[in-house]
Order: C-alpha cells, then structure tokens, then sequence
C-alpha cells in the first residue's frame, strides 16, 4: 500500500492543493488583521472570498478525485527529520467529503451570520478556524493531525467568548479544558506509539525508526495487546470528548447554546466530526484488534448517547439547546456505524458525518435568524411563526424532516446504512437505537409544532420573512439534502473503496492476531505449557485433531482471556491423562 | 577531549585560553566598563545610554558566541582556566540563551526606568554581573567555581530584586529572596564539602572518577553514604535556585515584589542557569550515581508539577500566577533533565539524545515565552509597578490590542498550543520522558499542562472578554441607572485608576521579537536543530568523556 503513496508523492508537481487549501484561509486571516477595522463590509467580503477560493477549491479536489480506495492529492515533505515529522496531507473517500464539507459550510456561515461587534478578529478567528479544520481532515500525519486537532481550539474559544451569548466565558473555558484535558494523554499515547513502533522493520526488511507516519504505523505494527490498548484509549478519550459520547458530552450543549451562529454551525458541522473522524482514521486504522476488542463499550456508549441526547432534547425549552443536544443523538449514531465494524456501518457513518454536518448546520442557521429577529429563542415564547413566515417555516421543515431521517431526504440514507450494518454485527444495539429515530421524530416535529403552529400572538405575528440574500446562502444545503437523499450513489461511490479497504485493513489484521493469540502465555505457567507440549505431541503422534476445541476458542472470540486459556490447557491436559489411562 | 592548559609550568597563574572565554569576559568586562563611564560621564547615568550600551554587549557577546562555536567545532571542546571551566557547545548554547535573556531584560528596563524615575546605570550593571555568573555556572566543572558562580548569579539577583526602592514589596521580595537564598547557598556549600570528603576532589571529571583514595577512607562501591548525602545538598541548592517544588516557597513572593522586567530576567536567565549548572553537576559528576539521583529529579519534577498548577488556580495577581506558572516549567524541565541520561543503548545516536535536546530546547523556548510575558507585564504594571492583579488586565484587548494580542501569543505558547514554540518544548519534553519509557511522568506533566492551563486562560479571558472598568462605565450610561453607575465608581475606585498604559519603544520591540520568534519556531519546529543537537550531544558526552 505505501508504493502508490511514493508513485503519487513523485507525481506531486510544485503545486500541492492540499497545503495551498490550508494557506489561503490562513492567508486571508493575515489580511483580515491587515485591513483597516472602520471598514466592516470588506472584512466580511475578505472573509467570504477567502473561505470560497478554499471551498471551490475543495470542489475542484472532489471533481478530481479519482474513485478508488487509495490516498490521493499525496503531499508529503520532512519537516523535523530528527523527531520523524513529516508535513503529511492527503485525502481518501473518508476524508474527501469531510474536506468538502468544511468547504462548504465556512462561506455559508460567513454569508448567512453577522458578528453583533468587533468584526474584525471575529473573521480572523474564522478564518484560522477554517485553516485549522481542513488540515485536521487532510494530514497523515499523527503528530500533525494533533497539532491541528488542537489548535482549532484557540480560535473556538475566542468565538465562544467573544461573540457569544449569555454565560458565554464559562462556556468557552469549560469547551477549552475538556477538549484539552481529554486530548493531553493523547499527546504521550501518539508519542508512546511512534517509538514502540521505532523497532519495527517494514516487509523490505529496514528499520521504521522514529516516526508519525500513520500509513507506516498502521502498515508495521508491533505492539502487544496491552500497550495497543493502552494507547487506543488516551486516543479514545480525546475522540469521545470531541464527538461528545455519553458521559464527555457536558461541554457541549453550554458550548452550542452560548456559541454566536457560525460557531454552533462550525462547531456541530465540522468540529464534532474531527471526534469520528478520528474514531476512524487513528483509531481504528491503527488498532484494529483493540477496536474490535472494545466495540461493546463503544456501542453501549453510542446507543445511550442516541437515547438519553433525544430523550433530554424532548424537555428542552430553549431551541438552540435542543438542536444541541439532538447532536449528542446524532453524533451516537455516527459511533454506532463505526464500531459496527462492517462496510454498510462505516459508509453509512461517513455519510452521516456529511449530512449531520449539513442539516444541523441549517437548523443552527435558523434558529440563529429566528433569535436575531424575536430575541428568544424559548420555544413557548414562539409559535405560529408559520403565519408571518412561511418561507422560513418551509426551510425549516425540510432541514427538520432530513434530521430525523425522512426517507428521501439526506438523514435517511446514512441512518439507514447505520443500522443495517449495526444490525448484521451488533443485533440488539441496533434495535435500541432504532427507538433513537422514534425520539428524534418526537422532539423535532414537537419543536416545530410548538414554534411554528398554533396562534400567533404579539411579535411573533409580526416576525420578517426570510430575504432573498439568507434564502440564497441556506439554498445549496437545502438542495444538498434533497439531492444526497435522492441520489447517493455518487458520494457513496467515492466513500465506499476507502472504507472498504479499511475494512479489508482490519480483518486482515484481526486474523493474524487471532492466529497469534491463542498461543499459550507465561499466563498459563509452566504446568499449562508442558500440557500443551503433550497435546500436541499426542496429536502429532495418532493424528487425532481436537476440533472442539478450536471452536471454544473462536466462540470465545478474542480467544485471550485468562479464564479461557486455564480452562482450555487444563481440559486437555485432562484429555490426555484420560487418553494416557486408556 | 584533552585538557588545553598546561598549568604546572606555567607557574602559579594558569595560562588561560581568553578567546574562548570572550562570552563571558564582555559581559562582565561591559558591566564594570558601563559603571566606570557613567561615573565619569554622570550625564550617560539617565537616558537610553546604560540600555543601550547593555544591549550592544549583550550582542557582541552573542556574536562573539558565534567565533568560539567555530573554535570548538575545528578543534573539539577545550577545558581552561585549570580545567575549570569546560567549553563546548553546550556551554555555548546555554551561554547563548543567557545572553538573550540579558538583552530582553535590558530591553524592557529602559522603559520601566524612565517611568518609575530610576536613573540606573546599576540596574544594568548588576544584571550583566548576574548574567555572566550565570555564565560560569553553566560552563563550570569545578565545584567551588560553580558555588563562585552561583553567588555570583545570585547575589546581583537579591540586589536587583530590592532596588525598586520605593516599593515596600520589593524590598520585602529582595529580603526573603536573600534570606532563602543564603540557606540554599550554606546547604550547597555543606554537599560540596561532602563530596570533597567522599572523593579528594571538587573537580567534576575527578568527582565522577569512582577511586578508593578518598580523604574519607570510604570505598564508595561499598558506603556511598556521604557522596549520596552531599548529592542530596547539592540537590536542594539548585532546586532553590530553579524554584522546583518543595523549595519554591520564595518563588510567589519574589516574584510579585521584584521590578517585573528582573522578573523576567530571574525567570528565564537565572532559571537557565541554575538547570544547566544542576544537569552538569549531575550528569558530569554524578554521572555513575545516575540510580541514585533519577528517582530524586522526578519526585522533584512531579511536585512541581502539582504544586505549580494547582496553586496557580488560587492567584489573583499575575505576576503571582506567573510565577507558579514558573514553578510548573521548572517541573517540566526536571522532566527533561529526568531524560538526559538515556542509557537504553538500542538506539541510534540520533535518538539518544533526544533528552538532552529537549532539556536544551526548553531553555530557549522558556526563555523566549517568560520573557516575552513579563515584558508584557512590566509595560502593563503602569506607574509604580502596581497594576498587576487580574482586574488590571481586564479590557486590555480594547485600550491596547497590541499588547494584550501579544500577551495571549506568549500565553497559549506556556500553555503549550500548537504552532508555538512552548508546543514543540511540551512535545520534545514528553518525547524525552517517553524514550526513557517514564510514562506516568508523561501523563502527569501533561495533565499539569492542562491545569496550568487555566491560569493562561484567566488572563485571557480578563484581557479579552470582560470589559474593562471604563467600558462597563459606558455601558451602564447607556442604560441610565445612576445606582448602578455608583457601583462602577465604587469599583474603579477600588481597582484604582490608572494613567493610560504608556509603551516604551524599546520594550515594546523586544517583545515583538520574542512574539515572532515564539510563532516561527513554531511554525518551523526544525530551526537550528544542527546547533541543538551539537550541544545535546555535547552535553551526553560530557559524561562519557569523564
């Protein structure tokens, strides 16, 4: 797999889209800071040209883009030879779209918000911001990916604090310090992986050496279980915070409710997906068995995530929280598709990740406009709100309709991949959270019905409709829902290669770690190895196969525990002391 | 490595290399030359002249840094003044962060003087003495000579810490500063007599040399008890001086007192100086009790961390923060110094110092990141040097953006954000402690990051977004409630109002070019990584050589 990545990086002529992808919104932000502050039209226009030069060229990246499972767009150049940094950026299908969808969301959340003061930090921030996400989703590189990961905070927390609403600075710090916290282990557990794997040798023979080169790493792996374990988890703990799973996801409706509307859009539509984005790309490419090992947990996790987010955004009063805590739901679905650990689950979790992306995206959007027009965003405080606009009532049913994953429209496809894989490897997960698709229905037509419906009464009678400039920025994700809802097939087309070579990636790794693992321990004593010696022997010696109890074993699926290696090595043992008596 | 000097024929003087001492002979040659020439010329006593003249040695000193790297790189590291003093790149690296400490501290005293109304050619002078006792400490390997450059260092700290005579905390800080220093001196002293007794030597080459003829009689393979015990003196002697935790209890106190832009000098200098005279005596020394003393620096290492980012949670006074924020690093570079000796042998040399270079990284990124928020805080301490609790800093982003959007540069750099240089220190410091398979000193140093970051935050969020007192003034008129506008009189009043921040060109420079250097070695983590790893190198040879 890594010749094609030197082919490609050869192919790589002097200018690399990739890094120039990063450059011009990080540009645009020097720029931004450049620019007089009196003049607040041209540093919203600054922004909005530098956040679409980047998306079109995101779009040009996705016309480009050829379909197949391999890395493409493959820059790669040393950076700190001595440390094995490497300035690593390349795209899959499971990235591709991710990409895209940053493309996409930045310019419309610049197009369709404006900052109550201070411009112009308020675009730079953005601008970083969009920097800083689109390098998260394009490096291969494990350190680099982190540096990304993590610096993406900065610009948040200033956006959160400094725009915000409300309790805006407790907001920000708890967003800053959870992320933070969760991600400091990860630091130790990436650097803990690049010199456990130093001693590696490659299939040519020479020795890995220091590096975070996450091909490499995942192509010549040496770690044992435990410290594969280990490792897994720092990664899991700052994935699961960033996603929110179950029991991290505290920060998240504080972040969401007090964010201005391009944070909530940013930070639900492109943030959160650097969580499973993660899950996928680190966690599962890199440790395969740990991931198969541990999906239970993870499952559970998600599944109570899609519960308790949809039963909680049931009892929410405030509009932007229940849209907030609808993404914990979501978000445990995305989970549950990765962890399914089958090609259906891990399509229908990158698609997923896009449409989440889009759809909460717009109902941030919305319920942003309805706050700028009625100062509340208090559902009982609204209602009949169709009445005085019913071009905004329309929006907002079809993005509501696609949230809940209405057949022919963008949530319904990913959602139904989603349990279909969950449901051929995970049965009983994927039976509770199919109730999630109930809950979600529940609350969001319950929302709708209380905003929307009903009587109109003092200013809510007398709400503004949507411009024709806020239609036309909410257009292309209204057309995105309908179209992914109707016709699929080309994205999936793109996503499915990658993940199918991801899943081939995993198996084949599953399989030598099953062949391995089986192999009796110092776990067992030397009194369990001189049984097994024996069995063999025997076995050796009248050709007689012990069939049964290969299948223990593999029942036993990781065919590890202690139990069950005592318990097999003593019945043979027993075996053969009753073949011994015959 | 061969000893240069041929002392014995020469008589009673040794016959003494100068060029490659020039580093350290300008600094101290420039100290007594500013003295002689403000005497004579009273006039060059007030304005730029002491600053400048201060800056240009610094420089010169740096540059002639440049000749003696050259030296050394043709002929190999060269023990002079008697084998006292070691030069080789190590010794010029830390030579070299010294001498930019002395230049920000410079910078950023020009200013502060003028303000506070300080005529000062002594300022200067007595931070360059400190500078180049910092100096010999760093390069020696006898132990006297590093007590000699210890006191050296410290004693011009003590003074410089008290001379804002008008300010009772400063006279307080330097009281205390000296009191505790004094005792870490003594305690220092006593470890250097034990190790003399254990071994017959204060030579660190002879002191590692493990030999039976000792004054003391003692086999040191059988009782070790004594060089163990002078080891452990000499231990806390430099935990004084680096404030590691349990010995940081001056730490708070000096700080919040001191002149802020000494502060900045005593954080970054003095701090570099004390680590590279405690890794050398160790590492060169103490080289074969490497068991012994491994355990000490990570306990040590391990209650700074605690210490430094769970106290700095209690602080409202910055400079009170900051300084715990100091005590923290110490314990991260205790965490690097816990690295250097790397003996699992199964790597290339490229990897195997990697500890070394971490320690040695940390010295210029602290130094550029402490340096670079004192200068900030000096500038905002306004008339008096008073203004440094956490409501001072409140609205700074709106009545200075510059100030305050270079204070949150050096911030997120101590808190270790990405594309600043204080991540690519975090990173080789938790590299070093993962190469020496020292896991749970990772992760606690990683956690104590994450504590210490609070505190950054809490300045930032004071500088950003709250409104500053004057504003809130505003916004309340807006609202037209007399009693509320009471409320802000009443809070002004309390906070104290201050004259408009006045910002001095020189200091204002110097920390721009702390904030562009903190930003491009983030960006280029690689910068100079040949001169880094010279001296790492140099520094794991020392011990080899011995």
């Amino acid at each position: 797999m890594y010749s094609f990545l030197a082919a490609e990086a050869e192919k790589v002529d002097s200018f690399s889209l990739l890094p120039a992808m990063i450059a011009v919104p990080a540009l645009t932000a020097v720029v931004i800071a450049l620019l007089p502050k009196s003049r607040a039209d041209y540093l919203k226009l600054a922004a909005l040209v530098g956040s679409t030069i980047a998306g079109a060229m995101s779009f040009y990246m996705l016309i480009k883009f050829q379909v197949n499972g391999d890395f493409q767009f493959v820059t790669k150049q040393d950076w700190v030879p001595d440390l094995g940094l490497s300035l690593f950026f390349a795209v899959d299908g499971i990235s591709l779209f991710l990409v895209v969808l940053t493309g996409l969301l930045f310019p419309i959340a610049i197009l369709t918000t404006e900052p109550h003061h201070d411009p112009k930090p308020y675009y730079v921030w953005l601008m970083l911001l969009m920097a800083g996400s689109l390098g998260a989703f394009m490096a291969l590189d494990l350190l680099l990916f982190f540096l990304f990961f993590e610096v993406v905070l900065v610009p948040m927390y200033f956006l959160i604090g400094g725009w915000g609403h409300g309790n805006r600075v407790y907001a920000a710090m708890k967003f800053f310090l959870y992320t933070m916290a969760a991600s400091a282990l990860m630091l130790v557990g990436i650097i803990g992986l690049a010199f456990a794997s130093a001693d590696a040798t490659r299939a040519d023979g020479t020795r890995l050496g220091i590096t975070f080169d996450v091909v490499e790493l995942a192509e010549n792996h040496t770690l044992g279980t435990t410290a594969s374990t280990i490792i897994f988890l720092t990664f899991a703990l700052a994935f699961a915070v960033k996603v929110p799973l179950f029991p991290f996801h505290t920060w998240l409706p504080d972040a969401h409710t007090e964010a201005p509307t391009a944070g909530s859009v940013i930070l639900a539509g492109v943030m959160l997906k650097l969580g499973t984005y993660g899950m996928l790309r680190f966690g599962l490419y890199l440790f395969p068995t740990v991931v198969r090992d541990l999906a239970p947990i993870f499952l559970t996790l998600g599944v109570v995530g899609i519960l308790y987010g949809a039963a909680v955004a049931t009892m929410q009063k405030d509009l932007k929280r229940l849209v907030a805590y609808s993404s914990v739901a979501h978000m445990g679905f995305i989970v549950l598709g990765i962890f399914a650990l089958n090609s259906q689950g891990l399509e229908g979790a990158v698609l997923q990740m896009v449409n989440h992306g889009i759809s909460t995206g717009a109902l941030f959007i919305l319920v942003g406009w309805i706050y700028e027009r009625r100062h509340t965003r208090e559902i009982a405080a609204l209602g009949g709100l169709q009445k005085s606009a019913p071009k905004m009532a329309a929006v907002f049913t079809i993005v509501m309709l696609s949230s809940l994953g209405l057949p022919g429209l963008n949530g319904f496809v990913g959602e139904f991949l989603i349990l279909l894989g969950a449901f051929s490897s995970a049965q009983w997960w994927a039976v509770l959270a199919a109730f999630g698709v109930i809950l979600a229905a529940l609350y969001l037509l319950w929302a709708y019905q209380r905003s929307f419906h009903g009587p109109a009464s003092g200013d809510n009678a007398t709400m503004a409709d949507l411009k024709l400039s806020e239609l036309l920025g909410i257009a292309p994700l209204i057309i995105l829902i309908v179209f992914l809802g109707i016709y699929p097939q080309p994205v999936l087309d793109r996503i499915s290669p990658a993940v199918d070579r991801l899943i081939e990636h995993v198996d084949s790794r599953v399989d030598d770690y099953e062949e391995q693992e089986p192999v009796p321990t110092d776990r067992t004593g030397a009194d369990g190895l001189v049984a097994v010696a024996e069995k063999i022997h025997a076995e050796a010696k009248d050709g007689h196969s012990e069939d049964e109890d290969h299948s223990d074993e593999e029942s036993q699926g990781d065919g590890g525990t202690e139990s069950a290696e005592a318990e097999s090595t003593e019945r043979s043992a027993a075996e053969i002391s009753e073949e011994d008596s015959e | 490595m061969l000893a240069q000097t041929t002392s014995e024929s020469a008589g009673i003087v040794p016959s003494v290399d100068w060029a490659l001492l020039a580093p350290l002979v300008i600094l101290a040659v420039g100290g007594i030359l500013l003295i002689t020439i403000s005497s004579i010329f009273p006039r060059l006593r007030f304005g730029g002249f002491p600053a400048g003249f201060t800056i240009l040695t610094a420089v010169i000193a740096g540059g002639s840094l440049t000749r003696v790297w050259n030296d050394v790189s043709e002929n190999g590291p060269a023990w002079v003044v008697a084998n006292a003093l070691g030069i080789d790149f190590y010794t010029l690296f830390v030579w070299g962060t010294i001498c930019l400490a002395v230049f920000f501290c410079a910078a950023f005293l020009d200013g502060y003087l003028r303000r506070e109304a300080f005529d000062g050619p002594e300022w200067y002078v007595l931070l360059l003495m400190s500078a180049s006792g910092g100096m010999i400490l760093a390069a020696s390997q006898d132990l006297i000579l590093t007590f000699v450059g210890l006191e050296i260092l410290s004693i011009a700290v003590y003074v410089l810490a008290g001379l804002h005579l008008r300010r009772s905390d400063s006279q307080e800080a330097a009281f205390k500063y000296f009191i505790l220093g004094a005792l870490s001196s003594a305690l220092f002293l006593y470890g250097i007599a034990l190790v003399y007794g254990a071994t017959g030597t204060t030579l660190l080459p002879g002191v590692a040399v493990v030999r039976t003829d000792n004054p003391a009689g003692l086999n040191p393979l059988e009782d070790s008890s004594m060089i163990l015990v002078g080891m452990a003196l000499l231990m806390i002697g430099f935990g004084f001086k680096v404030s590691a935790a349990p010995f940081h209890f001056w730490t708070p106190d000096v700080y919040e007192g001191a002149p802020s832009p000494i502060v900045a000098f005593m954080a970054s200098g003095v701090k570099v100086a004390g680590f590279a005279g405690m890794i050398r005596v160790f590492w060169q020394g103490f080289g074969f009790y490497v068991a012994d003393w491994k355990p000490i620096v990570s306990v040590l290492a391990i209650a700074s961390l605690i210490v430094g980012s769970l106290l700095a949670l209690a602080q409202t006074n910055v400079k009170r923060m900051l300084a715990y924020s100091s005590i923290t690093h110490a314990g991260f570079m205790l965490v690097a110094v816990h690295g250097v000796p790397y003996e699992g042998g199964f790597r290339t040399t490229a990897e195997e110092s990697l500890g070394a270079q971490a320690l040695l990284f940390y010295f210029l990124a602290y130094t550029l990141m402490v340096a670079g928020t004192f200068g900030v805080a000096s500038i905002v301490s306004g008339n008096g040097d008073a203004a440094t609790s956490l409501d001072d800093y409140r609205g700074l982003a709106k009545t200075s953006p510059v100030l305050a959007g270079l204070m949150a540069i050096f911030l997120f750099a101590q808190a270790g954000i990405p594309f600043t240089v204080g991540f690519w220190a975090k990173f080789r410091v938790i590299v070093s402690a993962v190469q020496t398979e020292s896991y749970i000193l990772a992760g606690i140093a990683m956690l104590a990051a994450v504590v210490a970051a609070v505190l950054y935050l809490r300045i930032v969020v004071s500088m950003f977004l709250t409104d500053s007192v004057p504003a809130v003034a505003l916004a309340v008129d807006d609202d037209d409630l007399p009693e509320a506008n009471e409320e802000v009189q009443a809070e002004r009043a309390e906070v104290g109002t201050l004259g408009p921040i006045v910002i001095p060109r020189a200091g204002l420079a110097a920390v721009v070019i702390a904030a562009v250097a903190t930003i491009v070695f983030g960006l280029l983590p690689g910068l100079g990584s040949g001169v880094l790893s010279d001296a790492a190198d140099a520094l794991i040879a020392l011990r080899i050589s011995s």
